[in-house]
């Protein structure tokens, strides 16, 4: 029997009213036993008969101009069956949001005129074999003139930075604006009441995922002309759909079959192998598989983004909140993928699980020439829960305050307004702190301990 | 450099295959001998998720010239359960949820069953040096650890009630030379 | 110079879903002639074991045992739409989904019964064991292999169901960031105990506890599974994980292959200590929120917190390198002795 973490029944009893058969039990996942015989199958499990395979030559520059693409010594690899540039991508533009409505298309398939980092793709090869797929990639000539690069995101953003990005901007535009913004009660008025401001400033470096099952798909040709897609992809129809757009055909002759992944964690969202292979098996018209190298998969493909944050709180002498302004920069790298959504996503999070009156937050989804960035577990929210978290305790600290305290005067509970005005509801900040506190013994006076998240006392 | 031909003995049984130099053992499995539990995860030797048992040892099939171990015996994780009955260790890898994705667990699986071919009554630091070649992303290890442990005293339970007929002692009755002796600490500890 | 100890603190929520553009799943079920149902989606099972989860929402609905249902996913020339797995949206959209389809389902299995027993179908239950029964005379009951049967062959039916749930679009007002982005939020609080060498820089973490809140757990082994390999992520990132680490400097000496990116391995674990506590979500499968994603994030600021209580130094950049904390060290010396 697995272990099992305990429920503690005591706390929201009277919600939990429920009598099931089958739910809330430990039942055994049904896909352990293919797990544990080998008979799972993963996509590269499938070896359709006469498969090809793609390989990619990248960028070896974070900036620069292209100036000459040489196939010819690829071409001459025995084996190599084809190479594709851009000129074979039928609409090389895109970016995955557009199916929810997000724009512009800012990320080519295959580089065209120039390259934004280390590590874009100029050329697919395709070939009988691995090897010769590898050798044929290695054996491209690109001729660059570098252009000035930007690798910081707040230099990125200064007066007199060079525009990386055809938009004009090296930033998203939100609305006619150059954040997500949030707006809530009056920031500078509650900085004025505050008997103190205390000031913090956080970061990060880039995270990758790590799948131990790096990103890749097959795609094997049928007899009706449709593509068979064998993906990983976290996402069958936004893989469908935006190959489909990619390459031009109608979305009835792809067929994605997937739901079996090692792993994705955010990585498997963005749509980078399936178009490519798709082109090599409709050039060739053989099976084609592109999948990552560990060594792409560690530094091409998208990251969790760095993220520089700056907190500022307006805060009472007990310990009261009553104005945070949070800055928060995320580095999208060279390219949106996903990160002008997520990037709302931490707008929305602010200014964390507290009830704060004034409230001002802007955030930056910031292009630089960096691998792009995209989702990650904890989209949004994980580097910006760092910073929250680690300034509530240097809160804490400064005001010589117990933090559990200070999390619990703050908390939000029902009926409470958020700073993106959505009233709160289900909420159970409270409670968890209670049970931890009470994991590791750590004392709470009386009127912390009947806090409760379903009411808030008078006054 | 002409490609050889190679002989196997693959999980029990002779099989053999014609070999370029540059064939390796991981990819004699998968894509000659139809055999994909062992997976790819890097190519690199780092991530142990193509871990099989090269003569009773574990060994990473991805950084293996499969014509440099003509001869010998190879365990794969295909070839641990007896029909539809898992052995111990997969049994205890479904018992105590230490599979997520499941992309690590042939790996992770026959590591284990190296260690607990060589040493019955592991230690958990044991565990921990037998499968610290193999990357598990998703489950944090602990309860990897946990069914290593469960396997070993279900195997040693086994053992004492007088149970032979696990695959995995099965196969290693018929292995060769050099894979008796690999075999030997289990052999001992069965017979006590 | 010592090793040193400290204790830290970290109080998170998560939004379950995120949506700008609308976020729909979908799902069908349907009979097969011996009553086995068959779920059809298009979801994808990262490994957090969303297969065996709706096969239970679905079990459940239905009122049939686990073994009658099969879940099939994800191919896309059969499965209806799912926007994908992400968001912590899957157990949530997924789940509410099938949910529906069952629903729907299990009225047509119970009107196909109620004319195989002539009785009304209102008073017709499923009773979890594969039979439908009369509600107050249980011995006047029908296999549902034979409603199924009965539905395929004689009554000429089809048991099936469809489902979709849908968090409506909302966009966000420009000027404020006004929106409905999630539909509920699951929390958790880490405390995290460490010892810091003052001489080294290194940081271990000795023992993390953890409360999660997770409107219910569906399955309490599987959402184990989640947090406890959810937290080890997040000690991951905060100790090692790092693509660049030059971060922003400079671009080189990134990691290629899993021996330079660091992650802490089976003999460098915490002890862990987890509790769950269950507010169900109005509109959550049985309650159910979304925690895939939550629970690497508490983990991370309550080691940073940890290390301040320990040596004083207030960790600001991810991740937590041995470095960082000497550098921090030095800084503390230098300000003493000025
Ligand atoms: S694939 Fe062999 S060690 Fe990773
Ligand atoms: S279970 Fe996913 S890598 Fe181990």
């Amino acid at each position: 029997m697995g272990r099992l973490t305990p429920i503690d029944t005591t706390y929201f009893k009277d919600e939990r009213a429920g009598d099931f058969t089958v739910i809330g039990s430990a039942v055994q996942r049904s896909d352990a036993r293919g797990h544990v015989t080998g008979r799972t199958l993963f996509f590269e499990d499938l070896t359709p008969p006469g498969l090809t395979h793609v390989k990619i030559h990248r960028s070896t520059r974070h900036h620069a101009r292209i100036d000459r693409v040489d196939v010819s010594g690829a071409l001459e690899v025995p084996g190599v069956l084809r190479v594709i540039t851009h000129e074979d991508v039928p609409n090389n533009w895109y970016v995955v949001l557009r199916l929810i409505g997000v724009g512009p298309d800012d990320e080519p398939v295959l580089a065209e005129d120039r390259v934004l980092y280390r590590g874009e793709p100029i050329v697919a090869v395709v070939a009988e074999t691995e090897e010769a797929a590898r050798e044929g990639a290695a054996r491209v000539v690109v001729d660059y003139t570098d252009l000035p690069a930007v690798l910081d995101v707040e230099a990125a953003l200064a007066d007199g930075a060079p525009i990386i990005k055809q938009a004009g901007t090296n930033h998203f535009v939100y609305e006619g604006h150059p954040c997500r913004r949030i707006r809530f009660g009056d920031v500078e008025r509650g900085f004025a009441e505050a008997d103190r401001i205390i000031e913090g400033r956080y970061s990060s470096s880039p995270i990758e995922h790590a799948p131990v099952e790096p990103t890749g798909c097959i795609v094997v040709p049928q007899g009706d002309g449709r593509l068979r897609i064998h993906s990983n992809t976290q996402a069958a129809f936004f893989t469908l759909d935006n190959t489909a757009l990619i390459l031009g055909v109608p979305p009835t002759s792809l067929r994605v079959v997937g739901g079996t992944v090692g792993g994705g964690f955010g990585g498997k969202v963005d749509v980078i192998v399936e178009p490519l292979a798709c082109l090599a098996a409709m050039l060739t018209g053989r099976p084609a598989k592109y999948v990552y190298s560990r060594a792409e998969e560690m530094q091409v493909s998208s990251t969790r983004a760095a993220e520089h944050i700056h907190i500022k709180d307006g805060v009472m002498d007990d310990g009261r909140i009553v104005a945070r302004q949070v800055t928060l920069y995320v580095d999208a790298g060279a390219y949106s993928r996903h990160s002008p959504y997520g990037t709302t996503k931490a707008a929305a999070h602010m200014p964390g699980p507290y009830t704060i009156p004034n409230v001002h937050v802007d955030c930056y989804c910031v292009y630089t020439n960096r691998t792009p960035s995209s989702a990650m577990r904890g989209f949004g929210v994980t580097i910006g829960d760092f910073a929250l978290e680690s300034h509530m305790d240097h809160v804490a600290r400064e005001l010589g305050m117990d933090p559990l305290r200070l999390r619990l005067k703050n908390a939000y509970r029902d009926g409470d307004m958020k700073a993106h005005r959505k009233i709160a509801s289900g909420t159970a900040l409270v409670e968890v702190i209670q049970s931890a506190a009470d994991l590791v013994g750590h004392d709470l006076p009386p009127e912390y301990r009947a806090m409760s998240s379903a009411e808030r006392p008078e006054g | 450099m002409p490609s050889t031909i190679v002989t196997l003995k693959l999980n029990g049984t002779e099989r053999e295959l014609i070999a370029r130099p540059s064939t390796t053992l991981l990819s004699a499995l998968r894509d000659t001998f139809g055999l994909t539990g062992a997976k790819r995860g890097c190519a690199q030797g780092g991530c142990g998720s193509c871990t099989v048992l090269l003569d009773g040892r574990p060994a990473v099939s991805c950084l293996i010239p499969v014509v440099t171990v003509d001869g010998c015996a190879v365990e794969t994780v295909e070839g641990l359960a007896d029909g539809d009955r898992l052995d111990d260790v997969q049994q205890a890898f479904v018992d105590h949820f230490a599979t997520q994705c499941g992309f690590c667990t042939p790996g992770m699986i026959m590591s284990a069953t190296a260690l607990l071919n060589r040493e019955p009554a592991p230690t958990r630091q044991d565990v921990t040096e037998a499968i610290c070649g193999n990357v598990c992303r998703c489950t944090g290890y602990e309860p990897i650890v946990t069914a290593v442990l469960s396997a070993a005293e279900s195997r040693r339970d086994g053992a004492a009630e007088g149970r032979h007929d696990s695959a995995a002692e099965r196969r290693h009755d018929g292995a060769g030379e050099r894979h008796r002796d690999a075999a030997a600490p289990l052999s001992g500890k069965a017979a006590g | 110079m010592a090793i040193r100890q400290g204790r830290g603190y970290a109080a998170v929520n998560y939004p379950t879903g995120m949506n700008l553009g609308g976020d729909p799943s979908q799902a069908l079920v349907h009979a097969t002639t011996m009553g086995g149902f068959v779920v059809t989606l298009s979801s994808v099972d990262l490994g957090q074991g969303l297969r065996t989860v709706v096969a239970q929402c679905a079990a459940e609905t239905l009122g049939v045992p686990l073994e009658n249902v099969i879940v099939d996913t994800a191919d896309t020339d059969t499965g209806p739409h799912c926007m994908g797995t992400f968001a912590s949206r899957g157990t949530h959209r997924v789940g509410n989904a099938v949910i529906m389809a069952a629903r729907e389902a299990r009225e047509v299995l119970l009107r196909v019964a109620a004319d195989e027993l002539e009785v009304d179908a209102e008073d017709l239950e499923t009773d979890g064991t594969g039979f439908v029964r009369l509600k107050g005379a249980p011995e006047k009951k029908i296999h549902v292999s034979e409603v199924a049967l009965a539905a395929h062959f004689r009554q000429g039916r089809t048991i099936s169901g469809r489902g979709i749930f849908l968090k409506e679009p909302s966009t966000p007002v420009p000027e404020t960031g006004e929106m409905d982005p999630d539909s509920c939020q699951a929390h958790a609080c880490t405390v995290a105990e460490v010892e810091v060498d003052d001489e080294t820089g290194v940081i271990e973490v000795l023992r993390l506890y953890n409360t999660y809140e997770v409107g219910r757990a569906l399955n309490p082994a599987i959402a184990t599974q989640q947090v406890e390999g959810g937290a080890w992520m997040g000690l991951s990132h905060a100790l090692f994980e790092s693509t660049e680490p030059y971060y922003p400097h400079s671009r080189e000496h990134g990691p290629l292959d899993f021996a330079a990116y660091l992650m802490p391995g089976p003999a460098d674990l915490p002890e862990q200590t987890s509790v769950f506590l269950e507010r169900p979500a109005g509109n959550g499968p049985f309650g159910a929120k979304g925690i895939g994603e939550m629970t690497a994030n508490a983990p991370i600021p309550a080691i940073a917190n940890a290390v301040f209580d320990a040596v004083g130094v207030r960790l600001t950049s991810m991740p937590f390198t041995p470095e960082k904390v000497l550098r921090g060290l030095d800084e503390l010396r230098a300000g003493r002795a000025g």
